[in-house]
């Protein structure tokens, strides 16, 4: 076997064992969607609190939802994930409007 | 000396609480203004008719449409299940001043008993629940019937909603305020986005409507609908368009919205039922 042939054979099974590091390490488990779901809905019931919920935030938990039931846990948590952020910004909106708004009204 | 400057603070601040403090008519006055120069073309109690008072074609179209209104069909659906009795032999008519004719350009009122804003839409179906049958929708066919026969009988009349001298109404009208000015949704826009930084410019197909005098011309029959809505619904589809979760229809906030909206559209007069794109 030539030293190239060596070579080969060792980078081949450097990437194998990279993929298959990185897809173990991708996947997630059920835990990992529920709580994942939990962050998002506990962001969501702030947002609600606040009275300023968005369609997208409700859109992404139900496509959590659907993917954990068909076990698709991968896409359940990057939808509950995409929930959160999406509740967090609802959340931000919320609050900075709280003394914004007044840039917006017609003042005497 | 303490003392002193601890009562220079409170006096500062109970001066800026005074600046700060709501003057209704004044904010009404301006807000008027406002609609007034930016279109100084358009005659005041024109603006009841929304972006047809902006566009000259779509002014045109309407004009046509209005020999042969779509709101029609719901109007006279109105004035008979407005004179239709309950099962107690009561009518609608019993629960209002007038017997419920012309009474449009007085709500959303105050109740001060109750501490809280009532919309016509409300009072239509607490009178409804008082005599002993269920409410109806608020965004269904038969409210936006109802309320359209109300409105009718109200045309010309000029809008007087009244602030009592009470801190709870007061309340409601700056919550109704600050609700209008509040950008909410995933698109992050206000009511006052549309209604008046861009009121007359296009979004998408539509010629957005001017805040003033917005609500004067409800219930409407909106084409894009296939019939006719409420202003529930015009506020609940508002807030699905910047695609934020909708409100409940008749909720606190949006009874408040309808009571500042209203207020600042004092004087001018009730155009409903009216019919949109």
């Amino acid at each position: 076997m030539t030293r190239l042939s060596k070579t080969s054979i060792g980078l081949f099974g450097l990437i194998v064992a990279i993929f298959a590091g990185s897809a173990a390490f991708a996947a997630s488990t059920e835990a990992d969607f529920k709580q994942a779901y939990a962050a998002a809905d506990a962001a969501e019931k702030e947002a609600g609190r606040l009275r300023n919920q968005w369609l997208a935030t409700e859109a992404a938990l139900a496509e959590a939802r659907k993917a954990a039931e068909s076990s698709d846990f991968d896409r359940a948590v990057a939808a509950a994930k995409e929930a959160e952020a999406l509740a967090k910004a609802s959340i931000f909106q919320a609050t900075s409007e709280n003394e914004a708004w007044k840039n917006l009204e017609i003042r005497p | 000396m303490k003392f002193l400057i601890s009562l220079a603070i409170l006096l500062l601040a109970d001066a800026a609480a005074i600046a700060d403090g709501a003057d209704p008519a004044a904010e009404a006055r301006a807000f008027r203004e406002y609609f007034f120069q930016k279109f100084p073309n358009v005659n005041p109690d024109d603006f009841v008719n929304g972006p047809y008072a902006l566009n000259e074609d779509m002014r045109r179209q309407w004009e046509e449409k209005e020999q042969f209104p779509p709101y029609e069909f719901s109007l006279e659906a109105g004035k008979e299940l407005f004179a239709k009795p309950f099962a107690n032999g009561k009518h609608y008519a019993d629960c209002f001043p007038d017997s419920g004719v012309a009474i449009r350009q007085n709500y959303p009122q105050f109740d001060a008993k109750r501490g809280k804003v009532i919309t016509l839409e409300l009072a239509l179906n607490e009178c409804r629940e008082a005599n002993g049958e269920k409410a109806i929708s608020y965004t269904g066919e038969d409210m936006a019937a109802l309320t359209a026969y109300v409105a009718f009988t109200s045309r010309g009349k000029p809008f007087d909603i009244r602030i009592p001298d009470d801190p709870r109404a007061l309340e409601a009208y700056e919550n109704g305020k600050r609700y209008f000015y509040t950008r909410r949704g995933q698109l992050n826009f206000s009511c006052a986005t549309c209604h008046v930084q861009n009121p007359g410019e296009r979004l998408r197909a539509e010629v957005l409507a001017p805040g003033l005098g917005i609500l004067n011309a409800m219930p409407i029959y909106r084409s894009e609908w296939g019939g006719m809505g409420t202003i529930s619904r015009r506020f609940i589809t508002c807030n699905s368009q910047v695609r934020g979760v909708p409100l409940e229809a008749q909720s606190e906030e949006f009874r408040d919205l309808e009571y500042f909206l209203s207020y600042v559209s004092n004087g001018l007069p009730i155009s409903g039922p009216g019919a949109r794109p």
